[in-house]
């Protein structure tokens, strides 16, 4: 199993005249003539050469050798890389041949990488963060959401912490909600900043009519927290984030990774969202994906999923019945108690999403969450066809 | 990559916990309730609410763990623990913010059926003196629709409402005409005993959506045992007419109310069959109020708190193993108990808040024009006690009403946040004022709690709804079920 390569270095690419510095380019069919000067020709054919030259595009994008004949410049994608179509967009790096692509039309699952730094360092990440002047990123996404379908249905901002320079973060979040009013805007942040009163009005007042912050909260308990995010007094914080959001009308998700430290008191966890936070929008109880430290503190984090079913269970059926919309997410149906069954999700992205052998004569296959491809992939004892 | 930091170095500094404020209750032996101040309870033995009370607390110990999820701790430089208090005490308030949304119309005072314990005083004839007339009922419906709650609850009660119905009609349409203009939204509901049930008043129910709320004591026997009138028909015709609702007007515009004589007492289970026959959705198993006929004829008398709690404990059981065959029937009071127990949102119910739901929960309007703070004042009046008359439909306004020195000192007298006893009750966040109660039973609004049974049996029925949520698995589930 291996998720989809979306990133690469292209191994032929003539980017003569089209400048120095990263542009995002929308991948398009040389059938139709460019929509603004960020289009370039999705290459199918050989014929389609002789089309984006006549159509006036200025850039083609291609999986075989340009022909002889043509002189368009070109970026050749590398040899695995993911099939791209209409409306995708692709980040292209003249000096190096970099390619990358951002934005796939046909996903549910877009997300934009908005730094890597983070004041959060959870023993679980698996986005590691990093200590750089990323800065540039932000450009890159106010360059590329011009070119996102205003009809794509749902958007994700990660990180790192979204909300590390935040004045420039509500200014891309302006800028979605001017070209992509209809888009669920979901926002992945730890939600230390909103402890600010600054920081939450500023965010509430973007207005942004489908605007979301999924915030983790690992446990009720402050020192559980603080370990787990490997920041002392961002339980505090994080709950006083929450709280201000919801003052000022927000919508705010609330996620719990699932893993050795957090799942003993899974249930009381629970039972204190029912009772002190009933009105967040959706509790999202996740599966952990193996992959960056989650790796490297295996030992402190592993546990087999069938080892909480039952505290799963009970925590679930505490938000359910109180009310909260409450979901599972990345964990496979057969590992799951009948009655959570009814809450999973199939959350994982489609480019990292995959199954196992036992998969195949499994009837509940199509409705299952499935894998992480991602990382060192971790099975529960409990996998089994249903 | 950086290294990763041990859990002992997140752990708060000891000197810098702080104790929020608790209160606690001992349950028997070793077994304590500890409590927040928003209704959260956990239980522990002598030595851990000592350990919590000298915050001798150790993180990782479980103890510390318990004590910061419920709310009983904090850090000083923290700040969420409290605002999770503060915010959810003025969820918990926030019936404050909509006051009086339930109106009783005393539309008559005449009953057909003469039940020993009536606690209405019902008087059998003098038509011209004890049914409300016109100009009364616009009077106080004018006082009814200036009352601040959105949503207006008019609710006709006797007496038997139905030997008026002209004034039901008269009301329902007078109120309909002039609600829009204040922008008020309404309900209606008649507290009948359905012997006097007719095609003409099911037309207008059905046609106003008007629901109707009966008594059922029970089978047969019991039920014309308690509710005595001319044929000793009464179980009969209150069955048809449950049957006759749910066939014209639909399931769910009937509902009956049951209340517990000493005859009672052995029989819960076949009292939840009867309401199980007759296709109900729930049973309030009610004790007997000690008003009216219920104090002359000495039924009030024949049991006690305990023996209530005993009788309710068992239905309790019995509807709980129903429940887990798959049916959902609530006990309804244990639901509300459990809302007050599982959420913050207010409880429509006036005796289970503070401050008291007395005129600030319902008013009452007697046949008379006599304003009255709540239902069970008029029935004291009927006894000549008029200590809550508030004043008359004719002379004051709501506002004078409600601000009248009677309503406003009897409330302030009984905030159970402030009372002897109560203050410091680990059950106050999830009880209530009830000053009527305690000045007909000790003739003092506040009361002397230890000697109350309205204490007694809150504190019954909520410890054994809370037994039941921590170590009953199974009838935790369909309990947090019924708190929905």
């Amino acid at each position: 199993m291996k998720p989809l390569v979306l990133f690469g270095r292209s191994p032929a690419a003539d980017l003569a005249g089209l400048g120095a510095g990263r542009q995002s380019w929308r991948l398009r069919s040389p059938v139709n003539s460019p929509a603004g000067d960020r289009d370039a020709a999705l290459i199918a054919h050989q014929d389609d050469w002789e089309l984006a030259v006549a159509q006036g595009y200025t850039l083609a994008i291609c999986r075989d050798e340009r022909p002889a004949h043509a002189s368009l410049s070109y970026v050749r994608l590398p040899a695995q890389f993911a099939e791209l179509g209409e409306g995708d967009v692709l980040r292209v790096q003249p000096e190096t041949g970099r390619v990358r692509v951002l934005y796939r039309r046909s996903s549910r699952h877009n997300f934009f990488l908005v730094t890597e730094r983070c004041n959060n360092y959870c023993l679980m990440c698996s986005q590691p963060p990093k200590s750089v002047d990323d800065g540039w990123l932000m450009d890159e996404i106010a360059d590329t959401l011009p070119l996102v379908d205003p009809t794509t249905p749902s958007l994700t901002f990660t990180g790192g912490e979204p909300l590390t320079e935040w004045r420039r973060f509500i200014g891309l979040l302006d800028l979605a909600r001017d070209l992509l009013p209809d888009t669920a805007v979901h926002v992945l942040t730890n939600g230390r900043a909103f402890a600010s009163p600054e920081v939450a009005s500023a965010w509430a007042a973007v207005r942004h009519p489908k605007l979301s912050a999924g915030i983790p909260i690992y446990a009720a308990v402050d020192h559980v927290h603080d370990y787990v995010v490997q920041a002392k007094g961002a339980f505090d914080q994080t709950v006083l984030g929450v709280l201000r959001l919801k003052d000022r009308g927000q919508r705010v998700e609330i996620r719990i990774v699932l893993h050795a430290v957090t799942v003993p008191r899974l249930r009381e966890t629970c039972s204190w969202i029912a009772r002190n936070l009933p009105f967040v929008d959706h509790v999202a109880l996740m599966g952990m994906e193996n992959t960056g430290f989650a790796i490297a503190n295996e030992d402190l984090l592993w546990i087999d999923p069938m080892d909480y079913r039952e505290q799963l269970a009970l925590g679930v059926e505490v938000l359910a019945t109180a009310g909260v919309n409450v979901s599972v997410y990345n964990l496979p149906l057969c590992v799951l108690d009948h009655s959570v069954r009814p809450f999973a999700v199939q959350s994982i992205s489609d480019w990292k999403n995959a199954y196992v052998a036992e998969c195949d004569g499994c009837s509940a296959r199509d409705e299952c969450a499935g894998f992480f491809s991602t990382g060192r992939p971790k099975f529960s004892r409990g996998i089994a066809a249903i | 990559m950086a290294g990763f930091a041990r859990p002992d170095s997140f752990v708060p500094v000891a000197s810098a916990l702080q104790l929020l404020p608790i209160r606690f209750e001992r349950l028997g032996g070793d077994r304590f309730l500890v409590g927040n101040m928003v209704g959260d309870m956990a239980e522990m033995t002598q030595t851990e609410l000592d350990r919590l009370c000298a915050l001798d607390l150790a993180p990782g110990d479980g103890l510390y763990e318990r004590a910061f999820e419920k709310l009983f701790i904090s850090s000083v430089e923290q700040r969420a623990q409290q605002q999770l208090l503060a915010l959810r005490l003025r969820s918990r308030l926030s019936f404050l913010r909509a006051a009086t949304p339930l109106h009783l119309f005393v539309v008559t005072l005449r009953c057909e059926h003469s039940c020993p314990y009536c606690q209405v005083s019902r008087q059998s004839k003098d038509r011209v003196r004890y049914d409300m007339d016109e100009a009364t009922a616009s009077k106080a419906l004018d006082i009814a629709l200036s009352a601040p709650a959105p949503l207006i609850k008019i609710e006709f009660q006797g007496g038997e409402p139905l030997l008026n119905f002209e004034l039901i009609r008269w009301i329902v349409l007078a109120a309909k005409e002039r609600a829009p203009r204040r922008g008020k939204q309404l309900q209606f509901v008649i507290a009948t005993n359905l012997a006097l049930l007719n095609d003409e008043v099911l037309d207008f129910c059905g046609e106003h959506g008007v629901l109707l709320s009966t008594s059922l004591d029970g089978p047969r026997d019991l039920h014309n045992k308690n509710r005595p009138r001319r044929g000793s028909n009464s179980h009969e015709l209150a069955v048809a007419g449950i049957q006759r609702i749910k066939e014209r007007l639909g399931p769910d515009r009937v509902s009956a109310l049951m209340t517990t004589t000493e005859a009672s007492l052995d029989r819960v289970e076949e009292i939840v069959d009867e309401y199980l026959r007759q296709g109900l959705d729930g049973i309030f198993l009610r004790p007997l109020s000690p008003y009216g006929f219920a104090i002359k004829t000495k039924q009030f008398h024949k049991y006690r708190a305990q023996d209530w709690l005993r009788f309710w404990k068992r239905g309790l059981r019995y509807i709980l193993d129903i429940n887990k065959s798959g049916r959902h029937f609530p006990e309804f009071y244990s639901a509300l108990i459990l809302r007050r127990l599982l959420s913050d949102e207010p409880i429509g119910y006036v005796d289970l808040r503070s401050p008291a739901g007395i005129g600030l929960g319902a008013l009452v309007y007697n046949y008379d024009g006599a304003v009255f703070a709540s239902d069970e004042a008029r029935m004291l009046a009927e006894m000549g006690d008029r200590t809550f008359e508030l004043g008359s439909v004719h002379e004051h306004s709501y506002r004078d009403l409600v601000l009248s020195d009677t309503l406003v000192s009897v409330v302030a007298d009984s905030l159970t946040q402030t009372a002897p006893e109560c203050s410091r009750c680990v059950f106050e966040p999830n009880c209530g004022a009830d000053p009527v109660y305690h000045h007909a039973t000790q003739k003092d609004p506040v009361g002397i709690k230890p000697l109350s049974e309205f204490c007694e049996r809150q504190k019954g029925v909520i410890t054994h709804l809370f037994e039941l949520l921590e170590h009953s698995p199974e009838d935790a589930a369909i309990l947090r079920r019924w708190a929905q």
